[in-house]
């Protein structure tokens, strides 16, 4: 499924947040959102899952318009993950369940239920099925939010700032499992990251947002320490440890 | 291989619901007890028999006209301010959610003490007056918040300045009555179940099945916004929707219990943490838990100050506050050990 972004253009209180962005996301690739704080990449996820509505522009998934599909219709389709999860008592099997809530009118069935089952067997985490979800450290947490995406059975995946509140080591899991998921589910992922080198590292591409305006889509090799030094206002060099790009702050 | 995690859910599943089923049974058990106990003892036999209008006249009438009426009033007032407390405190994600912060009970005791002291009401006038004062607050609680837009926060903070306002003009209006005015007055905002009849029973028993029914109906979406607000969108419920139809029904319960039985306190903040800590945050069974605990707390309430304080006449309001906030606080701190 083709994810759309045709020149949404958004607004708080006549302040301009986003203006005129537009940029396409294929399957099985993953885009990460760059910027500096207040750049515009939150609000540009809530405009992509409809939880804000651009005043201008459209979102397109396989070339139906996002006000058509309606707030479930959305779920169906895209799955969000946010940077933290509220301190809940669910137990992770419960909080994972969740996401079947748009495929279904009333209760869970088997089916349901053996398809969690299997993600958090795929995913490595059925030693945690039935903790309860406020007693999970914070890589665990960030994994169980992933798999409740999962459970939704989404084409496009949205990730606000999905390691920020991670230790290296849960970092670099968490984006290695996004990764995977994203080639062998065939997902549209669009990330919003902040830190350059794991944006680097992991995507396909990298979208940098300039005071509410695409400012430049490159792919990783192609990003230059004018571009770093354009968007972020700070001196650095890219240098390359293997295929990967590093940035260093000088 | 398949480690049947799915099986251990349903099996969970099943475990609660003997749970809650057992948790019915007591209270069903404690409330037919609690029949027989009285100044006019009585043996269960006996009290089968009142209820089946086979024993002699008196019993009959000890049992039909008043000890029923009070326990049945009992355990509807307490299954409908635990399930308020619960909507509340889950809809606004505010574990301090309930019917008093939101200043619902404060606003019917506002409006049965303008009744009585300024237009010498009778019962019926004063149970009028306390339904329009909680709808009142209700009112300008959801006016406030869908106009101004205010966060389930500021709901909360709105809820304690209209409580203090609310407290303050009924301080106001029992200053300038009259000794027998505020006598009544201050009697009315102490909670008692004991002062109902079978209609009024009846209305508050419709609208607290009618509120569970709703819970129920909603339980996993309520479990998705135990998850914050923004995960529930996403999962495509229309969180405003579900959040001011909620607090609209759950304070129309409220506004029932408090306008025919006064102010009872704690028993819709302590009967959804109990519950919690029972069977966990699961709505599927955390609704029909807090039900049953709001039930019997306030049967048990009851039954104390009718027994233990033994005149028969001692408001239960006084005795959930006295046993609520113990309670509440242990619970705090056994939560935060």
């Amino acid at each position: 499924m083709i994810l759309s972004v045709l020149d949404i253009s958004f607004h708080y209180n006549s302040h301009p947040i986003l203006e005129r962005v537009r940029f396409h996301v294929r399957p099985g690739e993953m885009i990460a959102v760059c910027g500096v704080n207040g750049a515009g990449k939150s609000t540009l996820l809530r405009c992509l899952n409809g939880i804000l509505k651009p005043q201008r522009g459209s979102v397109l998934l396989d070339g139906q318009d996002l006000r058509l599909l309606g707030p479930k219709g959305i779920a169906r389709s895209m799955a969000s993950v946010p940077q933290k999860g509220a301190d809940s008592e669910l137990t992770v099997f419960e909080v994972v369940l969740l996401g079947r809530l748009p495929h279904r009118q009333w209760g869970p069935t088997r089916h349901d239920t053996l398809a969690v089952e299997k993600i958090l067997e795929t995913m490595d985490l059925a030693d945690l099925a039935h903790r309860r979800f406020s007693t999970l450290s914070g890589g665990e947490a960030q994994k169980v939010l992933l798999a409740k995406a999962l459970s939704q059975q989404p084409k496009v995946l949205l990730l606000d700032e999905p390691t920020n509140h991670l230790d290296l080591k849960n970092q670099l899991d968490v984006m290695r499992l996004v990764q995977s998921i994203t080639r062998r589910e065939s997902l549209a992922v669009v990330a919003a990251i902040h830190d350059l080198n794991t944006a680097l590292r992991f995507s396909d591409r990298l979208l940098f947002l300039r005071q509410g305006r695409i400012d430049e889509v490159v792919a990783p090799g192609e990003v230059t320490a004018e571009v770093v030094r354009r968007i972020y206002g700070v001196e650095v060099q890219v240098c390359r440890i293997g295929e990967t790009p590093v940035v260093v702050p000088l | 291989m398949s480690r049947g995690l799915a099986e251990t859910f349903w099996r969970n599943a099943k475990k609660k619901q003997k749970l809650l089923f057992g948790l019915a049974a007591t209270t069903a058990v404690v409330a037919v007890a609690a029949l027989s106990f009285g100044t006019y003892a009585m043996s269960p036999i006996h009290v089968l028999k009142s209820l089946l209008r086979m024993a002699e006249e008196t019993r009959v009438v000890v049992v039909w006209n008043i000890r029923l009426p009070r326990i049945a009033a009992g355990l509807s007032v307490g299954a409908g301010l635990a399930l308020a407390g619960l909507f509340i405190q889950t809809l606004l994600r505010n574990p301090l959610g309930s019917p008093s912060t939101l200043g619902i009970s404060q606003g019917a005791a506002f409006g049965a003490s303008c009744v009585i002291v300024l237009f010498h009401a009778g019962p019926f006038g004063t149970a009028l007056a306390a339904f329009c004062g909680s709808l009142g607050a209700t009112v300008l609680i959801v006016i406030l918040g869908r106009l101004r837009g205010l966060t389930p926060e500021a709901v909360i903070l709105a809820g304690v300045a209209l409580s203090s306002l609310f407290g303050a003009g009924t301080v106001l209006l029992q200053v300038l009555s009259d000794e027998t005015r505020l006598a009544m007055a201050v009697a009315w905002s102490f909670g008692d179940v004991g002062r109902s009849n079978w209609p009024q029973i009846g209305w508050l028993s419709l609208s607290v099945t009618c509120l569970a029914g709703v819970g129920y109906w909603w339980r996993w979406h309520l479990n998705a916004l135990d998850m914050g607000e923004e995960p529930a969108k996403n999962l495509g419920i229309s969180v405003e929707s579900l959040r001011w139809q909620g607090l609209i029904l759950a304070a129309l319960v409220s506004a029932l219990a408090t306008a025919f039985h006064g102010v009872i306190a704690f028993v819709g903040l302590i009967a959804p943490h109990a519950a919690r800590r029972i069977v966990g945050a699961d709505h599927r069974f955390l609704v029909p838990v807090s039900a049953v605990l709001g039930a019997a707390l306030l049967l048990l309430a009851d039954t104390f100050s009718r027994l233990i304080l033994g005149t028969g006449s001692f408001p239960v309001g006084v005795v959930t506050s006295f046993l609520g906030a113990p309670l509440f606080l242990s619970l705090l701190l056994k939560r935060r050990a």
